[in-house]
């Protein structure tokens, strides 16, 4: 596998030899972010052209076709769409968290998005609790909503806000249990080590029964977390018009709308990361020659395709089923996801203890 | 004294965390205090990230702005009417909390300049989380078996109290 370290140190030492050290780390953080926003505004044009595709195909429409070949402009068309529209304010509403909030969800998306191991050498928070960091980042996002929610001064909006919060919270749990689960079986949470110990064969394989059923368990948790597919109350469009943000316009509602479509990306490529293996190709022990081919795709193609793979399923669901009631929603989590992460977290131990993986 | 990427670093931590948290108490609405606060609590996650601890920063970030914010938050959604401002508070009260603050600025300054401290360092590396989770369950010396275990029979209290409130009956 190529090791994106060798660019990224050769260019630390270029720049110390120039610069003093700290400008020269400086310097590096403001390039580092750039990128990473770039490659956010990227992946979310991407991810909103897909998913308009998607839905036509499971319709059996077309999806947008007159823009550019395939309609592949016509996102960019919509962002210049979106930039030049007016941002209207909201009589008797608390202005600086109306406007704050779409920032804050943005933020709690970004933290999360960096955490992501794209290919070997280019990750970009790679703490040794790098599990954890990632739930406290996507936690954060829920206090957005919830102050979106509130101080766009509408009964929508705060329904909306409120249904996401409880939806959210509770969610969160069983995608804490079933990454939990992988946890136990690697002993390690930092993201690019738990990639490396999947060189002889990704999770869902070495740890079989616990690893399905906690991938399965994470999908359904990771959907209702970014608020979509059958779990799309907050925003439900044929009982509160958009849900939490009804009342924006322009560019706050962009941020919504790209940071929910970032966010399905993100679960997906966790999902990818921990239980397909991320930038790792496929490995099968004995068989060297077939290593070796594979070993020839470079690793971030082999994160895309596996990311995208569980985006495309994700999409699937969600065009495939109705939505669900709140009372229905919350049944499932607590008396079904919940009691079935906490045995599954169980039996991976014992699977671990008397060394039953492969 | 040579200025450093970190001291840079800090500093502007620093300030950030002064700015919102007087702004959070000086604030008339609730729900403006609370987002405040979500920032002081931001800062200081910084500032454990800064000196290498990103454990206790995560937790930070998942505990206090993840939850206990968005605790904060939601109860004051389910409880408050909109536009809620706090009332003009008495002299007197002002007054009380004035001397309050001014008293444990006074101690808090006499220990800090009174006090001999080591010499400041960032120390580079993280803290491994191997080590982190021995020291929480061992019950050797400086082990935290023993407060773990009182807080998660509090947490048990907490929620067999909550069931009793919500029950219907």
């Amino acid at each position: 596998m190529f090791d994106f370290g060798i660019i990224t140190g050769w260019i630390h030492t270029q720049l110390t030899s120039l610069m003093p050290e700290g400008l020269a780390i400086f310097l590096e953080c403001v390039l580092i972010g750039i990128c990473l926003l770039l490659l956010y505004v990227v992946i979310a044009i991407i991810m909103i052209y897909m998913e308009r595709k998607v839905c036509a195909a499971f319709q059996c429409r077309l999806g947008p076709t007159r823009v550019g070949p395939w309609g592949s402009i016509q996102v960019i068309c919509d962002v210049f769409k979106m930039l030049t529209k007016e941002i209207i304010s909201i009589r008797h509403s608390d202005r600086f968290l109306y406007n704050l909030a779409p920032y804050i969800v943005i933020l709690a998306s970004v933290m999360a998005f960096a955490c992501l191991p794209i290919s070997r050498g280019l990750e970009i928070l790679d703490f040794n609790v790098g599990v954890l960091f990632l739930m406290a980042a996507s936690s954060i996002g829920i206090v957005g909503i919830l102050l979106a929610g509130w101080s766009s001064n509408s009964k929508y909006s705060l329904i909306g806000a409120m249904r996401s919060g409880a939806q959210m919270i509770s969610y969160e749990l069983s995608v804490g249990l079933s990454i939990l689960t992988i946890v136990v079986l690697t002993d390690t949470m930092q993201f690019s080590e738990i990639v490396m110990r999947q060189a002889d064969g990704w999770f869902i394989f070495k740890g079989h029964i616990p690893a399905v059923i906690a991938f399965i368990i994470y999908l359904i948790a990771g959907n209702a977390e970014v608020n979509r597919g059958p779990f799309d109350l907050p925003e439900a469009e044929s009982e509160l018009t958009a849900g939490y943000h009804t009342e924006y316009s322009g560019m706050h509602f962009g941020l919504f709308y790209v940071a929910e479509f970032v966010n399905l990306f993100i679960i997906s490529g966790i999902a990818a990361t921990i239980f397909l293996g991320g930038w790792m190709p496929l490995h099968i022990p004995g068989l060297d020659g077939f290593n070796a081919v594979m070993d020839a795709i470079p690793g971030f193609i082999w994160f895309f395709a596996k990311a995208f793979f569980v985006v495309w399923l994700l999409m699937w669901i969600k065009w495939t089923f109705p939505r669900l009631r709140i009372d229905q929603i919350l049944t499932l989590e607590w008396k079904y996801l919940v009691p079935i992460g906490l045995l599954n977290l169980l039996l991976m131990v014992i699977v671990v203890v008397f060394n039953l993986h492969f | 004294m040579d200025i450093t990427l970190d001291l840079i670093v800090f500093a502007v931590l620093a300030l950030f965390i002064v700015v919102s948290s007087v702004l959070a108490v000086t604030t008339k609405r609730i729900l403006r205090a609370a987002t405040y606060l979500l920032f002081v609590l931001f800062g200081t996650a910084g500032i454990y990230f800064q000196l290498n601890y990103s454990f206790l920063g995560a937790v930070q970030l998942l505990i206090y702005a993840g939850g206990i914010t968005v605790l904060y938050v939601f109860s004051i959604l389910l409880t408050s009417s909109e536009g809620d401002k706090a009332e003009k508070l008495k002299p007197g009260k002002f007054a009380a909390g004035l001397a309050a603050t001014l008293a444990a600025l006074g101690i808090c300054l006499f220990v800090m300049l009174k006090h001999k401290f080591l010499a400041p360092a960032f120390e580079h590396g993280e803290l491994p989380v191997r080590e982190i989770g021995h020291a929480l369950m061992s019950p050797e010396k400086y082990g935290y078996v023993l407060p773990f275990e009182v807080i998660s029979v509090l947490l048990l209290a907490c929620i067999i109290g909550g069931i009793m409130i919500a029950r219907k009956r």
